[in-house]
């Protein structure tokens, strides 16, 4: 089997336009939520989330793409221009042939639906723009980023909600280990910070109107975030001959399904996930130094991610470091698993591992070391990143030193 | 109006536990009625639109409501007093 490294990284998101700005919020343990700035958040009961700020399209994009780029495309589009500068590969001919794109997004267009329901709704018209549909539609990053790269090999958009870039970066993944293609774009997206992706939200009651304070004992619900991550998943060997920056290796991925509830959580489908992935990768649970947690900071999540790492890690679940990264960005619901890799490369790669701000109350039943508040250094050797989506579906990544 | 608010939640809250009406009693916890958390939040959205009132609750801290979900007794008593405030 091919081993797959890490070769480029891009993002935006509430932390910062850019990689370096993202990972200096977290060694900072700076928080992006913030009084959310959209239409009618006057008529909702929840008014934070972990917003992209000092964005303007018109300085990324022209108006005819303006007009084809949702948010969570536009997003995608920034987030790839920096991985795909930083790995500096061209795509033509066989390789271009052979590589691919493939992200994860769980609601896709949102804004696009929203204001187009609006329009024809609320305001009456009988009218949408034309290319409504191809702006909304889930797989239109990854089509878009295909399109801008040349990328032509297999290409797909994942949802699995919360878990859907995790899944998307397994995908890709497996198709570099198992040959089928040298090079993939791969990692998620996320926009739903709008009227009715708030109000949608809004009714399962699980948010919180203050903070995200995951693990901590007065924790009372997550706050959702946007903005996207893009990675360059690369061949070891290809990478290496042509003397490209390796960010970190992607060593192994395990995905389950807990098979019974549509919204709570399962501690032995989490700990199956996490257990998989540490094999997949050929290690031992020893060996992981940092978990970068789901964490959303609800109540069900993160005492039933607490006690699946008990489960998994026995006794060096004392030893090793486990931090939401959530508390900062927010939920990015299917593009949370991209950005919040970012903290796995840097703790493998600069020894400084992120930190789960907002920790205010030690919770008996979350007695982790949740690295709270501060971020720390610490040389670690191996990382996991856990997803775990409404539905049941888990998605866990195992990652090791370059 | 008090018995009117009492009719309305054991409707609602007898559909949620599929039973009828008639079954249900003041002392009777939602746990025993066998409404679980997604069941739970159903009938408080239903509370909702049938007294037209907003019902503070989060799942994350159902013991730090002012909305007390205890009991059947206990839902009436804060529905009773949240259709009162917000008529005010």
């Amino acid at each position: 089997m091919k081993r797959v490294v890490i070769t480029g990284a891009g993002t935006i998101n509430a932390l910062g336009h850019s990689v370096d700005e993202t990972l200096a919020a977290m060694r900072e343990g700076r928080c992006g939520i913030g009084e959310l700035d959209i239409r009618d958040v006057e008529r909702l009961s929840i008014r934070i989330g972990g917003q992209v700020r000092g964005f303007s399209p018109e300085e990324h994009f022209n108006r005819q793409q303006i007009s084809l780029f949702d948010r969570f495309t536009q997003f995608t589009m920034i987030a790839a221009q920096e991985a795909l500068d930083q790995a500096g590969l061209d795509f033509t001919g066989e390789m271009a042939a052979r590589a691919g794109v493939v992200l994860g997004t769980a609601g896709g267009g949102v804004n696009t639906w929203d204001e187009n329901y609006r329009s024809v709704y609320e305001e009456g018209k009988n009218r949408v723009h034309p290319f409504v549909v191809p702006k909304l539609m889930n797989n239109a990053a990854a089509s878009h980023v295909s399109m801008r790269w040349n990328l032509k090999g297999p290409s797909f958009t994942v949802a699995t909600a919360c878990a859907s870039s995790n899944h998307a970066m397994g995908q890709a993944f497996h198709m570099i280990r198992a040959g089928m293609s040298d090079v993939m774009v791969t990692g998620g997206s996320e926009s739903m910070l709008c009227f009715g992706g708030i109000k949608a939200w809004e009714g399962l009651r699980v948010m919180s109107k203050d903070a995200c304070r995951p693990f901590s004992a007065n924790r009372n619900g997550m706050v959702q975030g946007e903005g996207a991550a893009i990675f360059v998943f690369e061949e070891r060997e290809h990478a290496s001959a042509r003397g490209a920056d390796i960010l970190a290796e992607v060593a192994g991925f395990a995905m389950t399904s807990d098979a019974s509830d549509i919204v709570m959580p399962s501690r032995q489908g989490a700990a199956r996930a996490m257990a998989g992935a540490i094999a997949d990768a050929g290690l031992a649970p020893g060996q992981i130094g940092y978990i970068n947690a789901h964490g959303t900071g609800t109540a069900a999540n993160d005492k039933t991610e607490c006690a699946a790492v008990a489960d998994v890690f026995g006794a060096h679940a004392d030893d090793l470091m486990i931090s939401s990264t959530k508390s900062m960005h927010g939920h990015l619901i299917g593009g949370t698993g991209a950005v919040e890799l970012l903290a796995c490369i840097m703790a493998l790669r600069d020894g400084i591992i992120a930190p789960t701000i907002g920790y205010q109350e030690p919770d008996p039943e979350c007695a982790l070391d949740v690295v709270p508040n501060q971020a720390r250094q610490a040389r670690v050797d191996a990382v996991l990143s856990n997803a775990f989506a409404f539905g049941g579906l888990n998605a866990v990544l195992a990652l090791r030193r370059a | 109006m008090a018995e009117d608010v009492q009719e309305k939640i054991f409707a609602i809250i007898a559909e949620q536990a599929v039973l009828e009406p008639a079954d249900i009693s003041m002392e009777q916890s939602l746990d025993e009625l066998g409404i679980d958390s997604l069941g739970l939040v159903e009938s408080i959205f239903a509370i909702e639109e049938a007294f037209d009132i907003d019902v503070p609750f989060n799942a994350n801290e159902p013991g730090k409501s002012e909305f007390d979900v205890t009991t059947v007794a206990s839902i009436v008593t804060a529905v009773e007093k949240l259709v009162a405030e917000q008529a005010a």
